[in-house]
C-alpha cells in the first residue's frame, strides 16, 4: 500500500531492525531522533485469543479531513485502553510530511488491537487504519470492507469539508455504521451546534447522535470507545468455518519479508498452516501470525472476526496485494468480493537532473517501490532528458508524496515531467484492429496516438469533484471549473455560509494545477476531494511543437481541441523563453496535423561577442566558454537547431506549488 | 609584457566590477616597493630575456605618482632587457591628468596614454618574449556626454575628458588611446552616432570601443535590474556596434579586434600580446599573467593570479617576493583554447605559424579543415579558413560568442 512505509514511521514500530532498507527511512530529517520503539511492547507472553469470541469484538475506522484531529483521537484512545502509556505524549502532527498536510492525506497511522473492559465484559476493539485520501480509494474501500463501522470525525471549527464528503459516501456505501464525532471543541471558535446541523443536513445524521469531544485533552473520548461497543455490530463470521482472510494492507521489511494485514473473515489461522492466495494461486507457510499493539506481538493463532499481521514468506509486495484472499491449501473458499489490480490514472516521467545519478536514483526507486506496489515503473528514454521512467501514480497526489519521499528519504532531486492522463481510443479501422487485436485501445504516450479516421471515438477518464467552500467564493469556483471543463452536478449550501459543489472533471483539467488555483482564489478556505468517475467520450487531438518545419517528439501532447490554442500558444511562449537566440531565426510553431495554430519567432543573434577580453579576464572567460562546449553534447537538435536540455526541463517540467 | 596593477580609485564608477579599492590614503612607498620586488621576483622566475611592453592598468594608476611609474620600469629595465622603443602605456583617468601629471608619467618612460572615461582598476603588466616597443594607454573619456557621465558614476566631465585628451595627444602624439562606451541605459542610437562624431573630432588613432557590461554587483546593474533604468534592446546594441564599426573603418581606421580600432599603424602591441597568446607578467593585486616558469626549469605555460587584497598582497610580497595566489599549469588543449578564443577576435585570427607554435603536430587545417562545426560555419559565412589562417568574416566578428562553444568543442574531439 502506498503509504505503508510512513504508516510504519509514525508509530516507530514496523521497523524493529535498521537493515539496509530500513534505515533509510530511520534518519530522515523529519523525524525525531529517536525513531526507535516509542511505544513499549506488552510484554514477552503470548496472548491466548480464543478467549476473544466474536460478539467482543468491534472493527472501525477513523475516518476524517486531514487536521481535522483523526491522529489525537487514535492516540487518546490507545492510552485509554492501555495500549500505549499515556507519557507518551502524540506529536505525529508535527511529523508528516509537507505535503500531505497540504494535499489532504492522512497519514496512515497504523491498525492497532485494543482491549477494553466495558460493563464487565472485555472487548477486542481493532482500530483499523485507512489511507485518508481518495487517491487510495479502492485502498480505503478493502480497509472498510474490514470493519463494522466508523468513527467520522469533523472538525468543530471548520466544519465538514471536501473530504468529509467523500469518506462518509465510502462508510454509507459500505453500509457501515458512522459515530459522527465533532472534536476540538475546546478551539475558542468551536461551534459544534453548527457542525451537527452541518451533519444533519448533509447525511441525514440527527444531531443528537454527535458525540463533542476534544481529543487533545481527552474530553468525551472514553464515550466515543462506548459508542463503538453499542453501536457497531459485531463481525458476522464463524470459527468453525474455512479460513477465509482478507489482506487489506502490507509493508516489506527487509529481514522477515512481507508483513500482510489480515482480518479474518472465518475459520482461524495459527503457525506452521500451508496457506494459498486466491489471486496469485502461489502457496505460502505461515512463519508467524499475531496482532498490532501498535508493535507487531505474535500469538498462537487469529479467530475468524479478528484483525492481525501475518508472516509467511512473501518476498515482495505485489504477493500480498491489498484485497486479496488467503484461504487453507486444499480447502478453497470463495474469494472476498472487489478485488481489483492498483490502476494508475496519472503518469509522469521521471529523470536524474544528472544522467550520472541514474542508477542511485534506480535503486532509489526500488527501495520505495518495496512498500509501495501501487506505483508503476516502465524504464523510458527520452532524447531530451536521457534514461528515466514513466511512472504511474493512484492519483496527484500519490505522486507528490511518492517525489517528495524521494527527495527527503533518499536525497534524490529528479526532473518530473508534467502529468499526463491516460486515454482511450475506440478503434474502427480494421488493420489498427487487428495490430492490437482488440478495438479499444489505452495511449499513454501521444506518439501513439492514433489519427481521426481510424478513429470513431476518443475518451477521457473523469473524475467526480467535490468542492467545499465559504459562500464568497462560489462565484470565482464556477468560472474556475468551467475553465476546466467541468459540469455542475449539484450546488448546496450545508449551512448559511458554506456551499458543497460538486463538479465532473475531466481528469487532465485537474492534474496539473487545478489545486493550487482553488486554494488560491479561495485564500485557502476551499477543500477539494475527488473520485474516479469513468471514461467520457471527448474532442481529442494531438499537438505537435515544430522548430523551424521539424516536430519535437517530446513536447508533442494529447489535449482537448478547446484547448489546443491557449496550450499551443502557452507553450511555445515559454519554449521562445528558454530556447537561446541562434545565429538563425528560429519559428516555433504549435500544429494539429498540417494546421499551424500558433507561432512565435526567435530572431537570430545580431551581435554575442564579450566587449573586454584581455589577460586579466581569460580565466573565467574560459570557465564558461568550456561549459558552453560541454553543454554542446547534451543539445538536442532538431533539424539544425540546438536545443539544450535546459529549455525542455523548464518547459516539460511539473509546475510546483507557488 | 608586465602589467602592473594599481588598484585604487579616488570613486568607484557605477558599473565597475574590477578589483579596485577606494582607500582615504594609499601609502604608495610601500605599494611602490612591493610592485618593484614583485616585478623583480616574477621576470627572474620567467627568465625572460627581453620585454616587448609594459602596461599599467588598475584601478587609476594615473593616480599614482610619476615616481613609482618611474621605479617600476627601472625595475623592470634591470631584471631584463627593455628596449628604448618598448610600448609602456599608462591607464589615465581625465581628471588626474593634468598636463603637468602626464608630463611627469611622460619623464617617467611612459609613451603611450590609454585615456579613460571609465578606469579600471590595475596597475602594469609586461610582454615578454620577441621584444618590439611596450605600450603606454590612457583610460579613456569613455563618453562625451556629462549626463551619460554622471550616470556611469565619473568624475570628470566632457570637458575635461575633451582637455585630457588634448594634453595627452599634446605629449604623446600618435600614441594617445581613447575608451568610449555605448549601450548606456537610455542612450539612442542618434546620441551614440553623435558621440562617435564628436570623438573623431578629437581622437589619436586609437579607439576602444566597449558595449556596457552590466556586471553583477554593480551600482549600475543594480538599478538596471530594479527598473529605475531601462535596460538597453539587444538589436539597439547590434545596430550601435555596426554604425561605430563603419563610421570608424570609413575614418580610417583598421578594426583590428572585436573592440579596439587603430590608424596609421597605432596598434596596442601590449594588447595584441594578449590577443597572440603570448606570454605576460601580471604584478600587482589581483593581477594575472601567462608565463613559462624558467627559473624552476619549467616548460609548460602557467596560469597565475595574484593575490587580490592589496594588503594581504603586500604582506606575501614582502615575506616572499611575490603574492602569487593561484598558479595552474596549462594542459596543451587549454593552451589551444585559449588560443583559439584568444586570438580570433582580431581581424588578423590566428595565422599557421601561431597555431604551430603551440601545436606542432596538429594543424589549423586538420583539427578544422575537417568537416564539422567549423566547416558549417565557413558555410554559413562565419569564418574563414585560407592561407592565412582561421579567422571570423566581418559578419562572424560581432558574434563570436556563438561560434566559440562549437570550435571548442570541435577542437576537444580531436
Amino acid at each position: 500500500m502506498a503509504l505503508a512505509g510512513r504508516a510504519a514511521l509514525r508509530w516507530g514500530a514496523r521497523l524493529p531492525s535498521p537493515g539496509p532498507a530500513a534505515a533509510p527511512l530511520c534518519r530522515q530529517p523529519w523525524l525525531p531522533a529517536a525513531c526507535g520503539r516509542p511505544y513499549s511492547s506488552r510484554g514477552k507472553e503470548e496472548i491466548d485469543m480464543s478467549t476473544y469470541p466474536v460478539e467482543s469484538i468491534r472493527n472501525f475506522s477513523i475516518i476524517a479531513h486531514v487536521d481535522h484531529g483523526k491522529s489525537t483521537l487514535a492516540d487518546r484512545l490507545l492510552e485509554i485502553t492501555g495500549t500505549i502509556s499515556k507519557t507518551d505524549r502524540n506529536k505525529q502532527v508535527l511529523d508528516k510530511l509537507q505535503v500531505e498536510r497540504e494535499r489532504g492525506i492522512t497519514v496512515k497511522a497504523q491498525s492497532a488491537s485494543l482491549f477494553y473492559n466495558h460493563e464487565g465484559i472485555n472487548y477486542l476493539l481493532n482500530l483499523i487504519d485507512t489511507p485518508g485520501h481518495v487517491d487510495f480509494s479502492y485502498e480505503v474501500s478493502r480497509s472498510l470492507s474490514a470493519c463494522q463501522g466508523v468513527i467520522l470525525v469533523v472538525d468543530a471549527n471548520e466544519g465538514i469539508q471536501a473530504q468529509t464528503v467523500a469518506n462518509f459516501y465510502l462508510a454509507f456505501e459500505a453500509q457501515l455504521s458512522i459515530i459522527p464525532v465533532i472534536n476540538k471543541i475546546d478551539l475558542k471558535n468551536a461551534d459544534p451546534e453548527r457542525v451537527e446541523k452541518q451533519i444533519e443536513k448533509l447525511f441525514d445524521i440527527p444531531t443528537d447522535e454527535c458525540i463533542r469531544i476534544s481529543a487533545k485533552q481527552g474530553t468525551n473520548v472514553e464515550k466515543v470507545l462506548q459508542k463503538v461497543i453499542e453501536k457497531i455490530p459485531p463481525p458476522q463470521c464463524n470459527t468453525a468455518d474455512p479460513l477465509k482472510a482478507l489482506v487489506f494492507d502490507s509493508t516489506f521489511d527487509h529481514y522477515r519479508g512481507v508483513i500482510a494485514n489480515i482480518a479474518l473473515f472465518g475459520g482461524e489461522i495459527a503457525k506452521g498452516q500451508k496457506i494459498v492466495s486466491a489471486h496469485t494461486k502461489k502457496r505460502y507457510e505461515v512463519h508467524e501470525v499475531g496482532i498490532l499493539t501498535p508493535n507487531e506481538q505474535p500469538t498462537h493463532k487469529l479467530y475468524a472476526g479478528q484483525v492481525g499481521y501475518l508472516i509467511a514468506g512473501m518476498k515482495e509486495v505485489t504477493e500480498a496485494q491489498i484485497g486479496d484472499t488467503l484461504f487453507l491449501y486444499k480447502q478453497p473458499v470463495e474469494p472476498l468480493p472487489g478485488f481489483k489490480s492498483a490502476k494508475p490514472m496519472v503518469f509522469a516521467g521521471m529523470y536524474p537532473i544528472d544522467q550520472t545519478e541514474y542508477n542511485n536514483l534506480k535503486s532509489a526507486l526500488e527501495r520505495l517501490t518495496l512498500n509501495d506496489s501501487s506505483v508503476t515503473v516502465h524504464r523510458d528514454s527520452s532524447l531530451a532528458l536521457g534514461a528515466g521512467w514513466r511512472l504511474g501514480f493512484l492519483g496527484l497526489l500519490h505522486m507528490e508524496v511518492f517525489n517528495q519521499r524521494l527527495e527527503q528519504e533518499y536525497n534524490m532531486s529528479v526532473i518530473l515531467t508534467a502529468p499526463t492522463v491516460p486515454y482511450k481510443a475506440v478503434l474502427s479501422s480494421a488493420k489498427l484492429i487487428k495490430e492490437y487485436g482488440k478495438d479499444r485501445i489505452t495511449i499513454i504516450n501521444p506518439a501513439q496516438f492514433p489519427d481521426k479516421f481510424s478513429v470513431s471515438e476518443y475518451l477521457e477518464p473523469t473524475v467526480l469533484g467535490t468542492i467545499v467552500t465559504p459562500h464568497e467564493y462560489i462565484g470565482k469556483i464556477i468560472t474556475l471549473c468551467q475553465d476546466r471543463r467541468a459540469v455542475q452536478k449539484d450546488l448546496l449550501y450545508i449551512d448559511e455560509n458554506r456551499v458543497m459543489l460538486k463538479y465532473l472533471f475531466p481528469l487532465n483539467e485537474i492534474v496539473v494545477d487545478f489545486y493550487d488555483a482553488l486554494k488560491s482564489l479561495s485564500s485557502g478556505y476551499a477543500s477539494f476531494d475527488y473520485e474516479d468517475a469513468g471514461y467520457q467520450s471527448a474532442d481529442l487531438i494531438k499537438m505537435d511543437i515544430l522548430l523551424n518545419g521539424n516536430p519535437v517528439e517530446e513536447l508533442a501532447t494529447i489535449i482537448h481541441n478547446d484547448k489546443a490554442y491557449a496550450a499551443g500558444k502557452l507553450l511555445c511562449e515559454r519554449l521562445k523563453e528558454t530556447i537561446p537566440r541562434q545565429l538563425f531565426e528560429i519559428a516555433i510553431q504549435a500544429a494539429i496535423g498540417k494546421k499551424i495554430i500558433a507561432r512565435e519567432t526567435l530572431k537570430p543573434y545580431r551581435k554575442n561577442v564579450v566587449a573586454k577580453c584581455y589577460g586579466g579576464d581569460i580565466t573565467r572567460r574560459m570557465k564558461l566558454l568550456r561549459r558552453q562546449a560541454e553543454g554542446k553534447k547534451l543539445m538536442r537538435k532538431i533539424g539544425n537547431v540546438e536545443v539544450p536540455r535546459d529549455a525542455f526541463i523548464r518547459v516539460l517540467k511539473r509546475e510546483t506549488d507557488k | 609584457a608586465p602589467c602592473p596593477q594599481w588598484p585604487y580609485c579616488r570613486k568607484r564608477c557605477s558599473y565597475c566590477n574590477f578589483n579596485t579599492y577606494v582607500v582615504p590614503a594609499v601609502d604608495e612607498a610601500a605599494v611602490r616597493s612591493c610592485l618593484v620586488r614583485e616585478a623583480q621576483t616574477l621576470l627572474r622566475l620567467s627568465q625572460v630575456h627581453s620585454v616587448t611592453s609594459v602596461f599599467f592598468g588598475g584601478g587609476t594608476p594615473s593616480l599614482a605618482s610619476p615616481g613609482t611609474i618611474a621605479a617600476v620600469l627601472e625595475a623592470v629595465a634591470g631584471a631584463a632587457h627593455l628596449p628604448a622603443g618598448a610600448e609602456v602605456t599608462l591607464e589615465a583617468n581625465p581628471s588626474s591628468t593634468s598636463a603637468s601629471a602626464l608630463d611627469g608619467f611622460r619623464a617617467a618612460g611612459v609613451n603611450r596614454l590609454s585615456i579613460g572615461i571609465q578606469v579600471r582598476g590595475a596597475l602594469p603588466a609586461a610582454a615578454a618574449a620577441a621584444p618590439r616597443g611596450p605600450i603606454v594607454t590612457v583610460l579613456p573619456p569613455q563618453s562625451l556626454d556629462d549626463a551619460e557621465l554622471r550616470m556611469l558614476g565619473r568624475e570628470h566631465t566632457a570637458a575635461e575628458a575633451l582637455k585630457a585628451v588634448e594634453a595627452a595627444r599634446g605629449l604623446f602624439p600618435g600614441r594617445t588611446s581613447i575608451d568610449l562606451l555605448f549601450g548606456l541605459p537610455g542612450q539612442s542610437r542618434d546620441a551614440w552616432a553623435q558621440g562617435l562624431e564628436a570623438t573623431l573630432r578629437v581622437c589619436d588613432d586609437h579607439i576602444s570601443l566597449y558595449q556596457l557590461t552590466l556586471e553583477r554587483g554593480t551600482a549600475l546593474a543594480a538599478q538596471v535590474r530594479g527598473g529605475a533604468l531601462p535596460a538597453p534592446p539587444q538589436d539597439l546594441l547590434a545596430d550601435m556596434y555596426q554604425t561605430a564599426r563603419n563610421v570608424l573603418v570609413a575614418a580610417g581606421f583598421r578594426h583590428y579586434e572585436v573592440s579596439n580600432f587603430a590608424r596609421k599603424g597605432a596598434l596596442s602591441t601590449h594588447n595584441l600580446s594578449y590577443w597572440q597568446a603570448e606570454q605576460y607578467i601580471g604584478v600587482g593585486p589581483g593581477a594575472h599573467g601567462r608565463f613559462v616558469l624558467r627559473a624552476e626549469g619549467g616548460c609548460g605555460r602557467e596560469a597565475r593570479v595574484q593575490t587580490l587584497e592589496p594588503v594581504a598582497w603586500m604582506r606575501e610580497v614582502q615575506s616572499q617576493g611575490h603574492g602569487t595566489r593561484s598558479r595552474a599549469v596549462l594542459s596543451p588543449l587549454e593552451q589551444l583554447e585559449e588560443l583559439l578564443t584568444l586570438g580570433l577576435r582580431t581581424d588578423e585570427g590566428i595565422t599557421h605559424k601561431r597555431w604551430g607554435h603551440f601545436s606542432p603536430q596538429l594543424s589549423l587545417q586538420a583539427v578544422f579543415g575537417e568537416p564539422g562545426e567549423a566547416r558549417a560555419l565557413q558555410q554559413e559565412g562565419w569564418l574563414v579558413l585560407d592561407n592565412g589562417g582561421l579567422r571570423c568574416t566581418w559578419a562572424g566578428l560581432a558574434v563570436l560568442d556563438s561560434l566559440l562553444p562549437d570550435l571548442l568543442w570541435q577542437l576537444q574531439r580531436v
